[in-house]
């Protein structure tokens, strides 16, 4: 057959104790790893970075080599909520139920100068930044960003995801900052 | 007859008196009167009722304001069609912005249900015996009336949304 076998890339162990036969590591370390290469996008794409999102999932960029495959429309299952446009005041509750309908461990990535900070529209309708109504994790800069940008707001989450405390989110800080979005 | 602005005014101020209707003039061709809160419902009535005029379909309303006016800051306009005549006309109430209420028209026209609560919305004129006088396209918990002509900033302090950088 051919050797394109070789290509392909396995992602290294991570650290552990390994000898004949067996190999230890940490519990962490591991759900971290199977966590970080199976993130579950849920795109919600209002305006011109949703568009820019759509190239992103394209052959080009190909968002899907992430182990995030196949974009969820739907909260169940998804564990990264990208929210990428302007949103609207009248939109915000229900990006806030998205959020809270999406299981724990989950992560939001706010993409572009809207859903950062409102962007441009300093006017009455626009939410200004949707971090007034659910906790983000990483924002992409940019009007709107290109794909690598967002690429690299997926791999910053990924990231987070490997290295995240299994307790963090048992933690009276993280029920601290739900509390405050009055988030259950 | 023939309805022309002369003939229309004189029949609503023969009707109504020149106490109640005053500032006619035509600034594109569509007679524009103003009138007070008391006979606003009354000569829009009588404006349906007279068979001569049947002007009896409601183009439009709105609400306007003019920050600069001096007790009458707030004005609320409707816009009148006789299909019948294909004649026009324009009634104005002025008032001031701590005494935004008007009496409802939805009595007689339904269609100024929707208009009264975006005017409300808006402007937040009270449009008296309103059926449901809730915002519209706002959302609910919104503390302001966003056309009124004042443009605070959300947060104060921020730096990245300072007047200079939005034109103002």
């Amino acid at each position: 057959m051919s050797d394109s076998n070789n290509d392909i890339k396995l992602v290294d162990a991570p650290d552990g104790v390994s000898g004949a036969g067996f190999f230890a590591t940490s519990f962490e370390k591991v759900i971290g790893l199977a966590r970080k290469h199976s993130l579950w996008p849920l795109p919600f794409a209002t305006s011109c970075c949703g568009i820019e999102y759509m190239a992103t999932m394209g052959s080009n960029y190909d968002i899907s080599r992430f182990g995030s495959e196949r974009p969820s429309f739907s909260p169940r299952q998804a564990d990264i909520l990208m929210v990428m446009g302007t949103i609207a005041k009248k939109m915000g509750p229900v990006v806030k139920q998205v959020y809270e309908q999406m299981a724990e461990p989950r992560w939001v990535i706010a993409v572009g100068a809207c859903a950062s900070s409102g962007g441009i529209f300093d006017t009455y309708s626009v939410l200004q930044g949707i971090d007034r109504v659910v906790p983000v994790d990483v924002y992409v800069p940019g009007c709107p960003p290109r794909p690598e940008q967002i690429l690299d707001g997926l791999m910053r989450v990924q990231e987070l995801a490997e290295n995240e405390s299994l307790r963090r989110r048992n933690s009276p800080e993280y029920q601290a900052l739900l509390a405050s979005y009055n988030i259950k | 007859m023939e309805l022309t602005n002369e003939n229309v005014l004189g029949k609503i101020i023969s009707k109504f008196g020149e106490e109640n209707i005053w500032d006619a003039f035509s600034p594109d061709g569509i007679m524009t009167i103003t009138t007070n809160r008391a006979s606003i419902i009354d000569l829009i009535q009588y404006l349906y009722d007279d068979e001569e005029l049947q002007i009896r379909f409601l183009t439009t309303m709105c609400g306007i304001h003019y920050p600069d006016h001096k007790g009458k800051e707030l004005c609320v306009m409707y816009q009148l069609h006789s299909l019948r005549h294909n004649y026009r006309i324009r009634i104005k109430v002025f008032m001031p912005a701590d005494d935004a209420v008007m009496p409802t028209l939805t009595n007689l026209y339904a269609t100024s249900n929707w208009m009264e609560r975006e005017t409300f919305d808006f402007y937040g004129v009270k449009f008296v015996g309103h059926p449901n006088l809730t915002r519209i396209l706002n959302i609910e918990e919104m503390e302001y009336h966003p056309m009124l002509k004042q443009y605070p900033l959300e947060d104060q302090t921020r730096e990245d949304k300072i007047d200079t950088y939005f034109g103002r």
